[in-house]
């Protein structure tokens, strides 16, 4: 037991005590600590106007990552660094390349959503890789500007790596290495305060206790949902358990047939090697959430959750992923489409917990197509999100694995037209046979993402685009991303 | 040796003068300032109802939670209940009325934000509810109007389109937008002595929260002092705004004797505050074969929510801009402004001129496609006469009787038409569209014309107040307030030119009432053109007093006294600036000065419609080009050429900036950015995770911008220049018709598309859809 937190704040050892463990870090950089530098602006990670750089001790280096600090909580940074923008410039007041490309550029008007886009690109400078106009657009994703229109900002992105190195930074980098391994510890910070409990373990057969012993806690890994849950609808969570410092659960590891990733793997940990595999399921991954959700947000918490317009589970169905999940000293394997049963109704008993996703690898990894539609490419929740992994062999269709999120209350696969594919020469005109089959798969909803009938007619026309994109001659056919057709 | 020039004088691509507090995180907002102690955080509890009658409040339950200290309502109000910046129709606390869902009920003061709302969510509210009218269509078939229609009308249009060759007429919906300014509505207030207050807010009318809070308190205008140093954005949002947060702080301060703060989150924000209005615009247009028009008619139903608030002169400048840069001989507008139970819809950078220009950019669109020609031809055949044309040309006056005396707008377009290769790429893209199942390009280019100055003519002055302490250095105040637009540099670089000192010896302060009284809002694009002048009259007069006391001290005539870069010649002498202060103040010579500024010729009576509304109109011009995917509706604003006319630019970097931003802004309007409103009137799209601005990749992928070299304003304005603000918001209409452009190639451009804004994919797909089904594709 322990009832403080110790982290690095800008240079120096914090120990936070007395903080309630769903205090934001935003909150407590504003008010406890007075560093107004970091601003708020939505409190639900959507912005980027809160961006601090985040340090993790990785083998003899630190790896840093931009975070959203409103949907931070505290206790999450137990044994990392933390960098605000009041924490860049040199003491006699030089600013660092990345605050000093953005003056050059003329990259500020108002300023307050400044400081985040400093520190985006700040943890983009320590990269060390020099990114290209793609690669730019992905880091400021989440990084919302009503001024600029961004160019000033992107030209500052381009050019700061111009500028003399900052030596005093790197010096500042290196001691975090140091502070880090200085405050290191293992075993499970657990504390409690007034009644609300937070336990981090780093062991798993200890979370498989600590989830037995509290089957009514609530289990974050990035806490990129469960932070609005706090800032948003003002939940009190009485016990938390936090899995982010649980190192197995972190854990990727391709088989000879499998892709196994852990529950508690960032999708920023996992983008290279899913873009390896699976090609379009990285190219959706990057339209998930921006890099600041992307850095702390799990695969595993976006299949826990139980979200009907999540991302990511529509493409591990059609990929066939199967989920593993732990209960004491036990696991159960399933289907993935069977843990969503209905609504808010996942299999999954109180006092177990998802430990891993087993996806099977492709033969040919360019077979799964991904298709995200939303108002906005970057950051934005799909209207609807349809998967598809048809294999075909000698002209027709063999397999078919067909999954959309936002088209039902669950991610749910479109077996009528599955099964109305397999076995038919996989042409258009099959295309056009079955596509009236998706009414009977799905009763899609009217919000404020779309209408029902826009729904449809996209999840139809989604799947004309996946019989186009198959054929080898078809022009490129998107508008985003990397593949795009334009850019 | 001498200074040949000064740094950050009139006419330089000067940094913003907060750039590097910006970068640093030293740039204080209202909610940064360090709090006195004892501050109490205050929140407002809102309706949950669009339209009811309050049959009871219980908020015993509320002021008894930990951490209350007051609980504020109607009752506990010593002044007037109101904080509209107009009409009196937009109480602080309902009194018994709730009409929309959002509106201030009562405010909790507790020792914690979290405690303030977790109390508020504790009251009983009984409501009884009454028939919501919530859109546009609703207000029109109950004719649920705040006033009686409004009607601008030059000739007999009615006529003109009857006995015109062709004609056309159609419906047009517009989408409201929200500021989503970064930085939300934030208001600190510090009682003092003498029932006075010290507010720190974050607004662009100062002086309105200055009398809006005295009448609150009941106390004189001399009783309460507002200080903003800068706001984190503001759009228009912050014009009337941050009238409530302000005096529900304030009241707070005055029943507690503590300091007390309002911040709104983000989604009090977006459900309290008032948004651009959207517009419902029936158009009737006749023309002759060249697609001249020869008369115009049209209605605006406009949803200005539940109360005036700003809806009447946002109306106005929609009806004064249904013509953007073309010549109608015959013209009506009838502007219908509809009362809804929404929020109370405000001004928004535009301020109604967005929605009146698009009107007239859709006809004339629809009036090429029906005769088959390039809507640039069109375009050029009905712009107004070019300033150089004989004055008695007829094709140089407006519907509203003003004579345009500066168009440029041929110069613009041609310069724009060569450097964009418009025409080559256009007719390439029709070629390429045709070799193109699945995706489409479009192109458009729109041209710009916007009025300059505040249509009501009292608005149009301004204040500055200016020191020069003994050293040399330079204390500037103005009456304007900084929002991003890089105001108080160009000030700075006015006051700077003037005394030709470099940029760095000018101290930009916090703007305040206690300093320049009786302001203006930061507004209509006016706050460089009006507080640029009175900061100059106000150098002027320091600079004739040092002239008259050197002239005297070296026996030469002040007309003959010189202001070099950094020093003043007087006969053969040059004496270092700060020198011939120091000699003025021993001199006895005053130092500090205030300047006044009135925008002259101007004078708009909105009874009669008679008069001159604007000083001037800046001009500007944009091409865009888009691709849509004809499956999904996804698109993207692939390149966009613009040349815009700022006059003598007083910063060209600051000016390109407002451009880009302008631009960018106006695309969200017109494309992503939506609101919807479920069917009780709550706003469903309360943050960013469901209302989406433009992000970073959204940026046109090839954007080519240009000031208009030869741009010089015929007024004599500051340095010549012209204002910026809104002006290139409307340049993002070309973004919009490129998108219909598109569309229309689905249909091989013989169905016109009719595009509703904002275009949306979904929008986008169900036009490529009734195009699909109508041509049999």
């Amino acid at each position: 037991m322990s009832d403080q937190i110790t982290f690095v704040l800008n240079g120096e050892i914090e120990v936070a005590r007395d903080v309630p463990p769903t205090t934001t870090l935003l909150n407590y950089l504003r008010r406890a600590k007075r560093l107004t530098g970091t601003k708020e602006a939505c409190a639900e990670g959507d912005c980027g106007a809160c961006t601090v750089v985040v340090g993790e001790l990785d083998g003899e280096a630190v790896r840093y990552r931009a975070v959203n600090a409103c949907i931070q909580l505290v206790p999450m940074l137990e044994g990392r660094a933390v960098v605000t923008v009041e924490h860049l410039a040199r003491p006699d007041g030089g600013l660092h390349p990345c605050q000093q490309a953005i003056v050059d550029c003329h990259g500020s008007q108002c300023g307050f959503c400044t400081p985040g886009f400093v520190m985006s690109l700040y943890a983009l400078y320590l990269t060390g890789v020099k990114p290209d106009r793609q690669r730019i657009g992905d880091v400021l994703a989440g990084n919302l500007c009503r001024c600029t229109g961004y160019g000033p900002i992107v030209s500052a992105a381009e050019t700061m790596y111009d500028l003399p190195r900052p030596h005093w930074d790197e010096a500042r980098r290196g001691r975090d290495l140091s502070l880090l391994k200085e405050i290191r510890r293992q075993g499970t910070l657990s504390f409690e305060y007034r009644g609300q409990r937070w336990f981090s373990p780093t062991d798993v057969e200890e979370l498989a206790r600590l989830r037995t012993a509290h089957r009514d806690a609530v289990i974050v890994a990035g806490a990129t949902d469960v932070g609005l849950w706090v800032t948003k609808q003002r939940r009190r969570l009485a016990s938390i358990i936090d899995i982010g410092r649980v190192a197995a659960l972190r854990e990727i590891v391709a088989t000879g047939t499998t892709l196994e990733i852990g529950a508690g793997a960032a999708y920023s940990d996992a983008e290279g090697i899913i873009a390896r595999h699976f090609p379009d399921f990285a190219e959706l991954i990057r339209r998930l959430g921006a890099l600041q959700v992307r850095n702390v947000g799990t695969i595993g918490g976006n299949i826990a959750n139980g979200s009907p317009i999540a991302d990511a589970p529509p493409a591990l169905i059609a990929l066939g992923a199967r989920l593993v999940l732990r209960r004491g000293i036990a696991r159960r394997t399933m289907p993935l489409e069977d843990f969503f049963i209905a609504y808010g109704n996942q299999d999954r008993a109180p006092d177990e917990f998802v430990e891993r996703i087993d996806v099977p690898l492709l033969d040919d990894p360019t077979r799964l197509k991904c298709y995200k539609l939303s108002k906005r490419f970057d950051q934005d929740i799909s209207a609807v999100c349809g998967c598809f992994n048809v294999r075909v062999a000698d002209g027709k269709a063999v397999e078919a694995r067909i999954c959309f999120g936002g088209m039902a209350e669950t991610p749910k696969r479109a077996r009528t037209v599955e099964s109305a594919l397999v076995g038919q020469p996989w042409t258009e005109a099959t295309v056009e046979r079955v596509i009236p089959a998706l009414e009977r798969d799905y009763a899609p909803i009217s919000d404020h993402r779309g209408s029902a009938a826009y729904r449809m007619q996209a999840a139809k026309n989604l799947l004309r685009r996946y019989h186009l994109e198959t054929r080898s001659q078809t022009p490129a056919l998107r508008l985003a991303g990397r593949a795009a057709a334009f850019g | 040796m001498s200074k040949t020039a000064i740094t950050g004088g009139a006419h330089a691509a000067f940094s913003h003068d907060s750039a590097v507090k910006h970068v640093t995180g030293e740039a204080l907002y209202t909610d940064d300032i360090p709090e006195p102690p004892g501050t109490l955080q205050v929140h407002i509890a809102m309706s949950e109802r669009a339209h009811a009658s309050i049959a009871r409040v219980d908020l015993t339950k509320v002021r008894n939670q930990p951490g209350v200290v007051a609980v504020l309502t109607a009752r506990d109000v010593p002044g007037k209940n109101d904080v509209s910046p107009l009409k009196g129709d937009d109480p602080v606390f309902a009194d018994g009325l709730v009409e929309y869902f959002g509106q201030s009920l009562f405010a909790v003061a507790a020792e914690t934000i979290d405690q303030a709302r977790a109390a508020a969510k504790l009251a009983l509210v009984e409501y009884r509810d009454r028939p919501a009218i919530l859109t546009v269509d609703q207000a029109m078939e109950a004719m649920s109007l705040l006033e009686a229609p409004v009607t601008l009308r030059r000739g007999d249009p009615a006529a003109a389109i009857a006995a015109a060759p062709h004609k056309l007429e159609g419906r047009f919906y517009v989408g409201a937008q929200e500021h989503f300014y970064l930085e939300g509505q934030a208001a600190l207030a510090i009682p003092g002595e003498d029932r006075d207050v010290l507010i720190f807010c974050s607004s662009q009318h100062p002086s309105e929260i200055q009398h809006k809070v005295a009448d609150v308190l009941g106390v004189p205008n001399h009783a309460v002092t507002v200080e903003v140093r800068r706001m984190g954005g503001a759009f228009g949002g912050k014009e009337s705004q941050g009238n409530l947060p302000a005096a529900v702080a304030a009241l707070a301060a005055r029943m507690t004797g503590r300091p007390a703060k309002v911040c709104y989150d983000r989604d009090d924000d977006m459900t309290i505050t008032g948004k651009r209005h959207d517009f419902r615009i029936d158009y009737r247009v006749g023309f002759d074969a060249a697609g001249r028009i020869l008369g115009l008619e049209l209605d605006h139903a406009i949803r200005c929510g539940m109360s005036f608030d700003l809806s009447q002169p946002v109306a106005d400048r929609a009806m004064f801009h249904i013509d953007n840069c073309y010549y109608l001989p015959a013209a009506r507008v009838t502007s219908y402004r509809c009362k809804t139970h929404t929020q109370s819809n405000t001004a928004f950078r535009g301020f109604g001129g967005p929605q009146g220009m698009i009107g007239i950019e859709r006809a004339i669109d629809e009036i090429a496609h029906v005769l088959g020609q390039d809507p640039l031809a069109v375009r050029r055949a009905n712009f107004y006469a070019h300033k150089r044309t004989a004055p008695s040309t007829e094709r140089r006056v407006t519907h509203y009787n003003m004579v345009v005396e500066d168009c440029i707008i041929q110069d613009i377009v041609d310069e724009l038409v060569a450097s964009s290769d418009y025409a080559e790429r256009r007719a390439a893209i029709r070629e390429w569209n045709a070799r193109s199942p699945v995706l489409k390009r479009g192109i458009a280019l729109t041209p710009v014309k916007f009025g300059i100055s505040f249509t009501k003519t009292f608005l149009n002055q301004a204040g500055a107040l200016i020191h020069v302490y003994t050293d040399g250095s330079i204390h500037l105040s103005h009456g304007g307030t900084e929002m991003g637009q890089g105001l108080h540099t160009k000030i700075a670089q006015v006051v700077a030119e003037e005394f030709q000192v470099d940029f760095e010896r000018v101290k930009i302060t916090a703007t305040t009432t206690a300093k320049v009284p009786n302001t203006s809002a930061t507004a209509a694009s006016s706050g460089a053109d009006l507080n640029g002048m009175a900061a100059r009259a106000a150098a002027r007069k320091i600079k004739r007093r040092l002239a008259a006391f050197l002239a005297e001290r070296y026996q030469s005539d002040p007309e003959s006294v010189a202001f070099l870069p950094g020093r003043i010649r007087v006969r053969d002498s040059e004496i270092a600036f700060e020198t011939a202060i120091r000699d003025a103040y021993l001199a006895r010579v005053p130092l500090s000065a205030t300047g006044y500024y009135a925008t002259p010729k101007i004078g708009w009576d909105a009874a009669t419609g008679e008069g001159r509304p604007f000083f001037y109109f800046a001009y500007g011009a944009a091409v865009s080009e888009a691709a849509i995917d004809t499956l999904t509706g996804e698109n993207r604003i692939l390149r966009v050429d613009i040349l815009h006319d700022v006059g003598k630019s007083l910063n060209p970097a600051i000016d390109l900036g407002q451009v880009e931003g302008g631009f960018v802004q106006g695309a969200g309007w017109l494309t992503m950015e939506e609101l919807v409103w479920d069917d009780r009137g709550r706003l469903a799209t309360h943050a960013p995770s469901t209302y989406k601005i433009p992000a970073c990749s959204d940026r046109p992928l090839d954007m080519r911008m240009k000031l208009f070299e030869r741009g010089e304003n015929v007024e004599e304005t500051i340095f010549r220049s012209k204002a910026v603000g809104e002006p290139p918001l409307m340049l993002a209409i070309s973004a919009f018709l490129a998108l219909s452009d598109a569309i229309a190639s689905v249909g091989d451009y013989a169905i016109y598309p009719a595009l509703d804004a904002p275009a949306t994919p979904e929008r986008i797909l169900m036009a490529v859809e009734r195009i699909k089904r109508a041509t049999n594709r």
